[in-house]
C-alpha cells in the first residue's frame, strides 16, 4: 500500500492558502502545538532550576559541530568500527542507490514485507514506494506513521506525523483500513486515544512477531564505537530492532557523533525539546551484531542524498546539526497555521524551509524548482525557531542567506517585477535627494495602491492615511521643530 | 569510483579550509541531589510506572506481589531473585521464539543503572537482564534496581556503560502522544512497568 | 555626546509623527538629537528579500550618513536589528574593505529607542502622561534580534495615567515580516488576525509597539475589522505629556 507523495506539490504560498482554509486543520494544529510548547517550556524551566539550559544547548551544538567539521574522518571511523562489530556497511550517493540496497537485502532473504521504525530518512528517500515497486510491503509501525500510511496520507510533522488528524478522523481511518492489510480494528472502536492505541497494538503485533527483516534509521551514529541509537516512545522501535533476523538501518551521514560520551548533551536535549519529556520511554543502542541477542545480520546504509551540498554551504552547514526534535515546528507561527503539507516535504516547518533548499539546491528548473525556491520565504523571520533549537541552528540567518542564493540564481535571466523594483529602490535609497523627491508622491502612491495595485495587501488590510508631509520635509521646514 | 569514494570525496571538498579540532563546550551538570535514590523513585513514578521500595530481604516477596496470580512469567538467566514458577529464557540451551514470548504475561529482570534526574532505567542485557526481546514482548515488566546502581544524571550513567553491548533505556511504560498530543501509556512495549527499588542494607 | 536620529524610511514617509515624538522626547531628556539629512533606509527590505547586491549602496549611504556620531537612535527594533546584525553581511558581500570597517564602526552604535533610553540615558520614567488602556506587542526583531527584553514595559509602567493590560501570546509574531506580508499574504493575515483577536480580547483602546511596520499590518487589520483599537508607536506615548 502506498501513501501520498510530495512530488508535484505547488509552491508554498499556494499550498499554504489551501491549508489555511481548513478550519479543522487550524484547530488541530493550534491545539497540538500549543500543548507541546507548554510541555517543553516547563522542562526547560525545570532544567534552569538545577542547571543551565543555554550551556546545555552550547554543548549539544558543539558535539554535532565538531563531528561535522571532521566528517570525513568520522565516517571512516564509523565504517571501521561498525565493520569490526560485525555489521555490513553500504554507501549510497542518493535515494535510488539507498533504496536499491535495502531492496536487495530484503530480496536476498526472500521476504515480501519488512517492518519499519519511524524514520525521517527513509521517508526522504521514498523507501516504502521503492520497496512496493519491488513487491515488498513496508509496514510503518509508529502509531502516527501507521495513521498516515493507513490514511493514504502524507506526514505533516517530524515528530507527530499525524498532528493534522484528530481522534475521530483517526478512528474512521482505522475502521476503514486496518482490515485491508491485516488484523481489522474491532467493530466497537471508540475515539478514545487509549482505545485507538490498543487497536494499533493488536493490529501490529502479528506483523512484529512474524517479521524477518526490520528497517530503521538512527538518531545518532557513534564513530568511535560503531553504535547506532534509536530514540522512541512506543516500543515499536524496540520490536523492529530486536525481533527480526535481519536489520537494515539507513543513516544520513550527518548523524555521526564522535564518542559514546557525546550522547550526554544530546540525550538530555532531544526528548525535552521534542516531546517535552525528561526522557523518551525507550532508547535503544546497539553496536553491530550482538551475539545471541537480536538480529544476527546487521546492515548500515550511509546516505548522502544532498547532505554534502549542505555541508559545502558555509552558512547553511549548521542545518546538518539538526537532531529532528521538531521544537522549531512547534513554535513557528507559520507552521502553526499552515501545517506541514504546505512545505511539500517530509521536512516541514522552519528546519524544512532551510533543509530542503540546502539538500536539493536552489534555482532548479520548473515547478519543482519554484517550490524549493519558495521555502526560504515561508517565514516571517520572527526568530522563535532559533530561540528553541537545542543545537543552536540560526535558522533565520540561514533563511536570509538562502533568499540571497535564490535571488542570485535568477540573476542574468529576464528580471521579475520584484527584481526591477528592488533595483529601483537601491537607486532611490542610496541617495536621500532621490528619496526626498520620491516621498513627495507618497500620497499619490498610497492612493494608487488603494485603488489599483497592492491587492495582496489591501484586500485584507487597510493602508494608513498619508501624512501631510514627510519627516524630512517637516525637519527642513521647521528646523527640526525649533522654529 | 564507488559511492564510498564519491561521498568521502565530496565531504572533504565541502570542508576544504574548515578547521577540524573544534573545541566542544563541556555540558553543565545538575546541582547535587540531596536524595539521589528518592529523586529516582519520584521521577520513575512520574511516568506512571509503579514504584515499590523495599529492603534487600524483601525483594522476592515484592516481586511475587507485583505479578498477578497465575501469570505466566519469563525470567533471564542469572536473575538476582528467585521467581517461583517462572520459565528461564535459554534454559536447556533453547531460547524462546517471538511467538513463545508473546504467550508470557510478565517478565522480571535486573538492571544496570538508574538515572535519577530523568527517571530512567538502563539495561545492558548482561546476566539477570537477558536478551532485549524478553523485556519487551510481555506486557508487564518488573525491573529490579538496587539503590547503589542509581546515579544523579545522564552524564554519570554513560561512563558506566560498555558501548560494545546493546542497551535499552527505559523511562516509564511504553507510551504515545501521537493522537492530539494526549499521552497514552502502553502501545507495543510493556504497558505496565514496576520498579522494585532495593534500598541499601 | 553626538546623537543622531535614524528615523527609518517608513517613518519618514508614512509616520513623521513618530520621528517628531522621538525628537521632542529626547530634547525633553536633554539630548540635542540631530537628523543627518542624507540618511535613507537601513536596507532591510533588500537584505531580507535576498537582494544583497542592491543592499550594498544603501548600507554605504547609511554608514556615510551616520559617521562620526556617538549614538544612532531609531524608533524601530527591526531597523536597529538590521544595522547591528545584517550590515556586516552586506559589507562582506561587497568585498569592499573600507565599507566593512565602516560598518564595524557604526553598527554597534545603533540603538533602538527603548535601549537608548534605559541603557544609555539610564531613565525609565521619562515624564510622560497618557491616560489610556494600552496593550504592548513586543515585535520579533526587538525581542529576539536585539533582546530589548522588558525595557519597553519598564518605560510604559512609569507613564502616568496609563493602564497596561497583558496581551496573551504577546511574543508570537504578528505576521508582518516585511515582504512576507505580500509574498505570503494569506499566512501573514492568518497570523495577524489571531493577533488582533487577542488584542481585542484585552479590551485595550491602544495597541503599542516599537515598530511602525508591524503596526501598519496590525493597524490595517484592526481598522478593517472596525475593532475600535488604534495603533500607536511607543515613542508617541513616551513623548506625550499633560
Amino acid at each position: 500500500m502506498s501513501g501520498g507523495t510530495f512530488v508535484g506539490m505547488p509552491a508554498f504560498p499556494t499550498a499554504a492558502r489551501e491549508a489555511l482554509g481548513n478550519a479543522q486543520l487550524r484547530h488541530n494544529l493550534a491545539h497540538a502545538t500549543g500543548t507541546i510548547r507548554a510541555k517543553r517550556q516547563r522542562l526547560v524551566d525545570e532544567v534552569n532550576e538545577v542547571s543551565d539550559w543555554e550551556e546545555l544547548r552550547l554543548a549539544g551544538a558543539g558535539v554535532k559541530e565538531a563531528a561535522l567539521r571532521d566528517l570525513g574522518t568520522q565516517l571512516e571511523l564509523l565504517e571501521a568500527s561498525l565493520t569490526a562489530n560485525g555489521a555490513t556497511v553500504h554507501w549510497a550517493n542518493d535515494a535510488a542507490e539507498a533504496n536499491a540496497i535495502v531492496a536487495s537485502i530484503a530480496k536476498a532473504h526472500g521476504v515480501d514485507e519488512v517492518v519499519k521504525v519511524k524514520s525521517m530518512v527513509t521517508q526522504e528517500i521514498g523507501l516504502n514506494e521503492a520497496l512496493e515497486a519491488e513487491g515488498i510491503a513496508a509496514w510503518e509501525t509508529d502509531l502516527a506513521e501507521l495513521i498516515v500510511q493507513l490514511g493514504h496520507d502524507l506526514p505533516s510533522h517530524i515528530l507527530v506525523p499525524a498532528i493534522h488528524r484528530n481522534r475521530s478522523e483517526i478512528r474512521d481511518i482505522f475502521l476503514a483500513e486496518m482490515g485491508q492489510v491485516g488484523r481489522p480494528a474491532p467493530d466497537d472502536l471508540t475515539d478514545e486515544p487509549a482505545v485507538l492505541a490498543a487497536a494499533a497494538r493488536a493490529h501490529l503485533r502479528e506483523k512484529f512477531l512474524r517479521a524477518k527483516v526490520g528497517v530503521s534509521g538512527a538518531n545518532f551514529a557513534i564513530a568511535e564505537t560503531g553504535t547506532l541509537v534509536v530514540v522512541e516512545s512506543e516500543g515499536n522501535g524496540r520490536m523492529c530492532l530486536t525481533l527480526p533476523e535481519v536489520l537494515v538501518s539507513v543513516v544520513g551521514i550527518e548523524k555521526v557523533v564522535s564518542t559514546f560520551a557525546d550522547l550526554d548533551p544530546l540525550l538530555r536535549l532531544l526528548p525535552r525539546s521534542s516531546t517535552g519529556e525528561r526522557m523518551n520511554p525507550y532508547t535503544s543502542t546497539w553496536s553491530g551484531v550482538t551475539p545471541g541477542d537480536g538480529p544476527q545480520e546487521v546492515h548500515v546504509v550511509l546516505l548522502d542524498n544532498g547532505r554534502t551540498n549542505a555541508l559545502a554551504d558555509e552558512v547553511g552547514r549548521q542545518a546538518l546539526r539538526c537532531i529532528r526534535c521538531s521544537a522549531c515546528l512547534n513554535v513557528c507561527p507559520v507552521y502553526e497555521r499552515t501545517g506541514g503539507h504546505a512545505y511539500g516535504s517530509v521536512y516541514p516547518g522552519p528546519i524544512g524551509a532551510i533543509l530542503n533548499p540546502l539538500l536539493k539546491g536552489v534555482g532548479g528548473p520548473g515547478p519543482e524548482g519554484e517550490q524549493v525556491d519558495s521555502l526560504p520565504y515561508a517565514s516571517s523571520l520572527c526568530g522563535a525557531c532559533f530561540e528553541v533549537c537545542p543545537v543552536l541552528i540560526d535558522i533565520p540567518s540561514v533563511l536570509v542567506d538562502l533568499r540571497a542564493q535564490v535571488v542570485d540564481a535568477h540573476r542574468g535571466g529576464v528580471p521579475k517585477v520584484e527584481a526591477l523594483a528592488f533595483k529601483g529602490a537601491a537607486v532611490a535609497l542610496s541617495d536621500s535627494r532621490k528619496l526626498a523627491f520620491g516621498e513627495r508622491f507618497t500620497r499619490l502612491g498610497l492612493r494608487v495602491a488603494r485603488r489599483f495595485g497592492a491587492a495582496k495587501w489591501t484586500s485584507t488590510r487597510d493602508l494608513p492615511p498619508a501624512p501631510p508631509e514627510s519627516f524630512r520635509a517637516w525637519w527642513k521646514r521647521t528646523d527640526g521643530g525649533r522654529s | 569510483m564507488s559511492a564510498r569514494d564519491d561521498i568521502l570525496g565530496r565531504v572533504r571538498k565541502a570542508l576544504d579550509g574548515v578547521e577540524a579540532g573544534y573545541a566542544v563546550p563541556v555540558a553543565p551538570r545538575i546541582a547535587p541531589l540531596a536524595d539521589v535514590v528518592g529523586h529516582f523513585a519520584e521521577r520513575v513514578a512520574d511516568y506512571r510506572a509503579v514504584v515499590v521500595r523495599c529492603a534487600p530481604d524483601e525483594v522476592a516477596v515484592r516481586v511475587a506481589a507485583a505479578l498477578p496470580d497465575g501469570a505466566r512469567v519469563v525470567v533471564p538467566a542469572g536473575l538476582s531473585v528467585e521467581v517461583p514458577g517462572a520459565d528461564e529464557d535459554g534454559a536447556d540451551g533453547r531460547v524462546l521464539t517471538a511467538y513463545e514470548l508473546d504467550a508470557y504475561d510478565a517478565v522480571v529482570t535486573d538492571a544496570r543503572v538508574g538515572v535519577a534526574e530523568t527517571g530512567t532505567i538502563i539495561l545492558d542485557h548482561g546476566p539477570g537482564q537477558g536478551r532485549r526481546a524478553i523485556s519487551l514482548v510481555p506486557d508487564l515488566h518488573v525491573c529490579i534496581v538496587r539503590a547503589d546502581q542509581v546515579v544523579p544524571d545522564v552524564p554519570d550513567a554513560l561512563p558506566l556503560l560498555d558501548p560494545s553491548r546493546a542497551h535499552t533505556w527505559i523511562s516509564g511504560p511504553s507510551a504515545t502522544s501521537d493522537i492530539e498530543l494526549d499521552r497514552v501509556e502502553g502501545v507495543h512495549g510493556p504497558r505496565t512497568l514496576v520498579l522494585v527499588l532495593v534500598e541499601k542494607e | 555626546m553626538r546623537v543622531a536620529l535614524m528615523v527609518t524610511c517608513i517613518n519618514d514617509a508614512l509616520y513623521p509623527g513618530t520621528g517628531q515624538a522621538v525628537v521632542s522626547l529626547l530634547r525633553r531628556l536633554g539630548v540635542d538629537v540631530e537628523f543627518p539629512e542624507s540618511q535613507t533606509c537601513c536596507a532591510q527590505p533588500m537584505v531580507n528579500t535576498g537582494y544583497l547586491d542592491e543592499a550594498v549602496p544603501v548600507v554605504r549611504n547609511f554608514v556615510d550618513a551616520f559617521a562620526g556620531y556617538d549614538a544612532v537612535v531609531t524608533p524601530s527594533g527591526s531597523c536597529a536589528g538590521c544595522a547591528r546584525h545584517q550590515h556586516s553581511i552586506v559589507a562582506r558581500r561587497s568585498g569592499d574593505a573600507t565599507l566593512q570597517s565602516a560598518v564595524a564602526e557604526t553598527s554597534p552604535k545603533v540603538y533602538e529607542l527603548s535601549e537608548f533610553l534605559v541603557d544609555v540615558l539610564g531613565v525609565t520614567d521619562v515624564g510622560a502622561y497618557y491616560p489610556h488602556t494600552v496593550a504592548y506587542h513586543p515585535t520579533c526583531h526587538s525581542l529576539r534580534m536585539l533582546g530589548v527584553g522588558d525595557r519597553p514595559l519598564r518605560l510604559l509602567e512609569q507613564v502616568r495615567g496609563l493602564t497596561l493590560v497583558e496581551l496573551e501570546g504577546a511574543d508570537q509574531c504578528c505576521g508582518f515580516g516585511g515582504t512576507f506580508a505580500v509574498k505570503n499574504a494569506d499566512t501573514s493575515v492568518a497570523m495577524g488576525s489571531d493577533k488582533t483577536r487577542r488584542v481585542r480580547d484585552t479590551g485595550a483602546e491602544v495597541l503599542v509597539a516599537g515598530d511602525n511596520s508591524c503596526l501598519t499590518h496590525l493597524g490595517g487589520l484592526l481598522t478593517r475589522e472596525r475593532a475600535g483599537v488604534r495603533t500607536v508607536h511607543l515613542a508617541e506615548i513616551l513623548a506625550a505629556t499633560e
